[in-house]
C-alpha cells in the first residue's frame, strides 16, 4: 500500500512573527522557514507504518513556491521514498490545495492520505476535511493514535475532541489528519540526508493536474493584536476602591455622567456595568 | 636497622603508635580532635583501655566520653587531609562589624527598600548556586544608581567594612557570596538599558541587567550579545564582565573581551571611574578597563557596561554528531575550521557519561542518536547570512567527514525547535550534575591533544568511587571536568586535588579557563601564573583597595597579599 503525506512549508514555529508595514501580510523574507510541525508528525506516522511492513512506499507532497523543495528534502531525509512538488508561486487557499490533492490521489492511488491537522501559519484546519469530501473518503481528524489493520482493510483512529477521545474505525482508503500527541518525529540523520540526495522530486504544475487555482477569499488587512496593557500593582485596599471608582468607573458611578433613558435602556446599561465588576 | 628499631620499641613502647600516627591523618569527629588508639596487649598497657576514651565500635578510633552526644548517636567520621583543613580562611579581624549606626546610615542613603535584613533573603544571598559555599552576612544592600554605590563604598571604606559585590549569584567558584559577615552589595536593582545605537550596535546598560533580557532586547533590534552562557536566565552583565565569562556559542574572532568598549567602575573608596567609551578605537593612555574585566569584584564594582554588539546573522545551522574516540574529535575540529571557515560559530563536545547524566536527570530530552552507544558527541554550529549556502557547506563537510571515518553518525537540526533541544542537552549538563548529588567542578584550559588524557587518568584514579564527566568548548581548548558523587567526601577530594592542578600546571594550562578563581581557587594561582606576576597583581590590589575591603579572601592568595602590605589577621 502507498501512503501519501502532505507537507507545507511555513514560517518556523520558534520565530517571532512581524507584520509587514503595509499590513498586507506577515513578513516572510529573510525569515527561517521549516516544515509545518503537524506535517512532521504525519510523515513520522507514515514512516512508522512503512517500517512495520504494512506499507510499501511513502510519498511526500508539497504545493507552493520553488523553495518547497528544501522542505521536501527534509522529508526525504527523514525517510520518505520520493516526493512531488506542485509548483505555484502565488497565494493558495485550502480548497485549491484540496483539489490538487484530489488530482494527485486519483493519479497515484494511495491507500492512506495523511496530513497535519492544520498549518501553523493560517490555522485553517480545513484541507484534510475538504479533500476527504472531494474524494468521498472517510476521514479521521485530530488523530492521537492510528492503528492499521490491513487484513480487514480498516484503520482505527483515536481522535482528540473537546469532550475527550473518540475512537473511529474507517474503511481504507481514508484521510487522516494528525494531532500533536500522535508521535515524536525523528531527526534527519546524516546517512539519510546522504541517501535523500539521490531520491526523486517530481515537478508538476496545477495545469498538469488540470486544476484551476482561484479563490473566493481575499485578505484585506493583517494587523497585530492590540498590545496587552501591563497590570498595575496597588499597595492597599483603599487605593483599589479609589481606582475602581474613579478610573474603571465601577459602582454607583453608573448613574452619571451618561443620560440614562427610562425603561429597557436603563436595564441594559446596568447589566453592562455588572459585567464589568464580574470581569 | 632492625636492631635499632626493636631496641627503640622496647625502651619506649609508644614508638609504634607514634609512627602509625605519622602516617595516619588526624580523625575529626564533629569537629573534635581524636586519635587512633592502639590496643593493649598482655605485655603492655596502651591507651585503648585508657579511662575517658570510649572505643568506637572496635574501630580503634577513640572518642572522648566528654563528647556530648556519645550515647547512641551516629557520627560521621571524616578522614581529612591536613591540607584541606588549613585552606579555610580566617576572618580578618581588622574588618569592622556592622552596628546600628551603619544600618541607619544605609537606610538614609538607600531608603527602606535598599536595605535587606530579613533572614530568608539573606540566606539566598549568602549561598552560592552550587550550594557549596555559605557566608554569614547580616546585611544586604541594593543600590539603584552609581551614586548610591559610590556612597556605600565610601562609607564602608572609612569604616573598614568588608563588602561582596553580587549580581545574579551564579558563579561557580564561590566568588559571589560572603565568606564571613561581609556586607553584600547586590546590583540587581540597577537593571536599565541606558541606550542602544541601531547603526553601530553599541549598547550601554547598567550592571544589573540580566543577560537573557539583553539578548531578547537585542534580538528585536537585529543584534546579538557577544556571549552566551547556560546561566543566562539569571546572570547579570556586571558579573559577566567581572568574571570575563566565556561563551557557550562563540568563537575565535568575536570574544567577549573585545566586545566591551567601556566600563563605569566604582573603586573601593567610592571614586567613580567613568571609562564608558562608545568608540571602537581609542588609544589614549593605558586601557584601564582591562584591569577590571575578570577581576572578580576585587578591584572595583562595575556599575555600567558599554558593549559592541555584532549584528544578528539570519542563518544558523546546528549539527549533533557522534565520534568514536577523542582523536577523531580533534581531527574533526581542525577539518571544521578549514572547511567551514568563517561560518563556524561553535564546536562543543561532551562524552558518554555527560550524555547519560543529562538524559537521566532532565525531563523532556531525548538522545538525537539513540541507535548506538557513542563515546563522544559533538555540537557544531554555523552562523552566516545565506541559509542555502551555509546548509550546503555544512552538509557537504559532514558527509565528507563521515566518508573519511571522522564521525560515526549525526543529525542536522531541521528547525529552530530541534536546534534548541540539541543545545539544551549541552547546556543542561551543569544542571544535571547538580541533581545527581555532589559535584567537584574543574574548568581547565589545556592543549587540545592532551585534554582527554586527564579525564582518562582521573577515571583510573577514582575507579568506581565517582562518575567522571567531561564536556567543554573543544574549539577553545577548554575542558569542564566534573566529578560527580553522592555526597561530598574528603577522601575523593584528596584523590582529585592537587593532582588535577599539578597535571594542568605541567601542561602549562590554566586552572581556571573561564570560571575565575573566587574562593575555591584563591590559593592556587601559582599553578598557572609566575610568582612575579602574582606579586604585581598584589601591588595593584593594594593600590586600588588599600584596606582590602572589596571581596576579601578571594582571587589572590592571602599570603601574598599580606606580604605586600594588605592587612591580614
Amino acid at each position: 500500500m502507498k501512503i501519501m503525506v502532505a507537507i507545507k512549508r511555513v514560517i518556523d514555529y520558534a520565530v517571532k512573527i512581524r507584520v509587514k508595514p503595509d499590513k498586507s501580510g506577515v513578513e516572510t523574507s529573510n525569515v527561517k522557514m521549516s516544515m509545518n510541525p503537524f506535517d512532521e508528525i504525519a510523515l513520522e506516522e507514515a514512516l512508522r507504518i512503512k517500517e512495520s511492513g504494512r506499507a510499501s512506499e511513502v510519498v511526500a507532497v508539497s504545493v507552493g513556491p520553488s523553495q518547497c523543495v528544501d522542505t521536501l528534502r527534509t522529508g526525504l531525509a527523514m525517510g520518505a521514498d520520493r516526493a512531488i512538488h506542485v509548483e505555484f508561486p502565488g497565494t493558495l487557499y485550502p480548497l485549491s490545495i484540496a483539489k490538487i490533492f484530489k488530482a494527485l490521489v486519483d493519479a497515484e492511488k494511495p491507500g492512506l492520505l495523511l496530513l497535519g491537522k492544520q498549518a501553523i501559519d493560517d490555522d485553517c484546519n480545513q484541507t484534510g476535511q475538504m479533500v476527504a469530501g472531494l474524494l468521498k473518503w472517510p476521514q479521521g481528524t485530530f488523530a492521537s493514535k492510528v492503528v492499521l489493520d490491513e487484513e480487514n482493510k480498516v484503520v482505527t483512529v483515536d481522535r482528540e475532541v473537546d469532550g475527550g477521545l473518540e475512537t473511529l474505525c474507517l474503511d481504507l482508503p481514508a484521510v487522516i489528519t494528525t494531532d500533536l500527541r500522535l508521535n515524536q518525529p525523528r531527526y534527519a540523520t546524516l546517512p539519510n540526508i546522504m541517501k535523500a540526495k539521490s531520491k526523486v522530486i517530481k515537478k508538476l504544475t496545477p495545469q498538469d493536474l488540470k486544476v484551476e487555482i482561484k479563490s473566493d477569499l481575499e485578505v484585506i488587512q493583517v494587523t497585530e493584536p492590540p498590545k496587552r496593557k501591563a497590570g498595575v500593582i496597588l499597595s492597599s485596599v483603599d487605593e483599589l476602591i479609589d481606582r475602581l471608582k474613579n478610573e474603571a468607573r465601577v459602582g454607583p458611578q453608573w448613574k452619571r455622567p451618561h443620560i440614562i433613558e427610562r425603561g429597557a435602556r436603563r436595564g441594559y446599561v446596568r447589566s453592562n456595568i455588572i459585567q464589568t465588576i464580574e470581569r | 636497622m632492625e636492631d635499632t628499631t626493636t631496641n627503640k620499641q622496647i625502651s619506649s613502647p609508644t614508638t609504634t603508635v607514634a609512627a602509625l600516627r605519622l602516617f595516619f591523618h588526624d580523625y575529626f569527629v564533629d569537629g573534635y580532635d581524636t586519635s587512633i588508639l592502639v590496643s593493649s596487649t598482655r605485655f603492655s598497657k596502651s591507651e585503648r583501655g585508657y579511662p575517658g576514651f570510649s572505643n568506637r565500635k572496635g574501630s580503634g578510633i577513640g572518642i572522648p566520653d566528654s563528647l556530648p552526644r556519645v550515647q547512641g548517636h551516629g557520627y560521621r567520621i571524616h578522614c581529612r587531609n591536613i591540607a584541606s583543613m588549613t585552606s579555610k580562611p580566617v576572618r580578618n579581624q581588622s574588618f569592622a562589624m556592622i552596628n546600628c549606626d551603619d544600618i541607619s546610615y544605609f537606610k538614609k542613603i538607600l531608603g527602606e527598600r535598599g536595605v535587606v535584613l530579613e533572614e530568608e533573603k539573606l540566606d539566598d544571598a549568602n549561598t552560592d548556586w552550587m550550594r557549596k559555599f555559605k557566608g554569614s552576612s547580616k546585611l544586604m544592600l541594593q543600590p539603584r544608581s552609581t551614586q548610591e554605590v559610590s556612597q556605600i563604598l565610601d562609607y564602608c571604606n572609612s569604616r573598614r567594612l568588608a563588602v561582596v559585590p553580587q549580581g545574579g549569584n551564579t558563579g561557580l567558584v564561590g566568588g559571589s557570596v560572603p565568606v564571613f559577615d561581609e556586607v553584600i552589595i547586590n546590583v540587581s536593582s540597577m537593571n536599565n538599558t541606558i541606550s542602544f545605537d541601531k547603526d553601530s550596535g553599541i549598547l550601554v546598560c547598567e550592571a544589573g541587567c540580566i543577560l537573557e533580557n539583553l539578548i531578547s532586547f537585542l534580538d528585536n533590534e537585529g543584534y546579538i550579545m557577544p556571549l552566551d552562557l547556560g546561566a543566562k536566565g539569571s546572570c547579570q552583565i556586571g558579573g559577566n564582565v567581572s568574571t570575563n565569562a566565556g561563551a557557550c556559542a562563540l568563537f575565535d574572532t568575536r570574544t567577549f573581551l573585545s566586545g566591551i568598549s567601556g566600563l563605569e567602575v566604582v573603586l573601593a573608596n567610592g571614586t567613580v571611574l567613568d571609562m564608558l567609551g562608545t568608540l571602537r578605537k581609542d588609544n589614549t593612555g593605558y586601557d584601564l578597563k582591562h584591569l577590571f574585566i575578570g577581576s572578580e569584584g576585587s578591584l572595583g564594582i562595575v556599575t555600567k557596561v558599554s558593549i559592541l554588539t555584532p549584528p544578528k546573522l539570519s542563518s544558523v545551522n546546528l549539527a549533533f554528531l557522534a565520534c568514536e574516540d577523542y582523536t577523531s574529535c580533534q581531527k574533526l575540529l581542525s577539518e571544521a575550521k578549514r572547511k567551514l571557515g568563517e561560518i563556524l560559530s561553535a564546536f562543543e563536545f561532551l562524552d558518554i557519561n555527560a550524555m547519560d547524566l543529562v538524559l537521566k536527570h532532565l525531563d523532556g530530552l531525548r538522545n538525537p542518536l539513540p541507535s548506538a552507544k557513542h563515546n563522544f558527541y559533538i555540537l557544531i554550529e554555523t552562523t552566516g547570512s545565506m541559509e542555502s549556502h551555509d546548509k550546503e557547506k555544512l552538509e557537504s563537510f559532514l558527509l565528507q567527514s563521515m566518508e573519511n571515518g571522522l564521525l560515526n553518525d549525526g543529525v542536522l537540526a531541521q528547525d529552530v525547535n530541534q536546534a534548541s533541544s540539541f543545545w539544551r542537552i549541552r547546556e543542561g549538563i551543569p544542571e544535571a550534575l547538580m541533581k545527581a548529588g555532589a559535584v567537584y567542578k574543574y574548568d581547565l584550559s589545556l592543549p587540545p591533544e592532551k585534554m582527554y588524557n586527564l579525564v582518562e587518568e582521573m577515571r583510573e584514579r577514582l575507579g568506581t568511587a565517582a562518575n567522571v564527566v567531561a564536556y567543554g568548548h573543544l574549539g577553545d581548548g577548554n575542558l569542564h571536568l566534573n566529578i560527580s558523587t553522592r555526597q561530598y567526601n574528603d577522601s575523593i577530594l584528596s584523590k582529585i586535588e592537587p593532582f588535577v592542578y599539578e597535571w594542568t600546571s605541567e601542561q602549562r594550562g590554566s586552572i581556571s579557563a573561564e570560571h575565575g578563581l573566587g574562593l575555591m581557587k584563591a590559593n592556587k594561582i601559582h599553578y598557572s601564573k609566575s610568582a612575579e606576576t602574582v606579586q604585581l597583581m598584589a601591588a595593584i590590589k593594594k593600590l586600588l583597595d588599600p584596606n582590602g575591603i572589596l571581596n576579601p579572601y578571594k582571587v589572590l592568595p592571602t599570603s601574598i597579599l599580606s606580604q605586600s602590605g594588605v592587612d591580614e589577621p
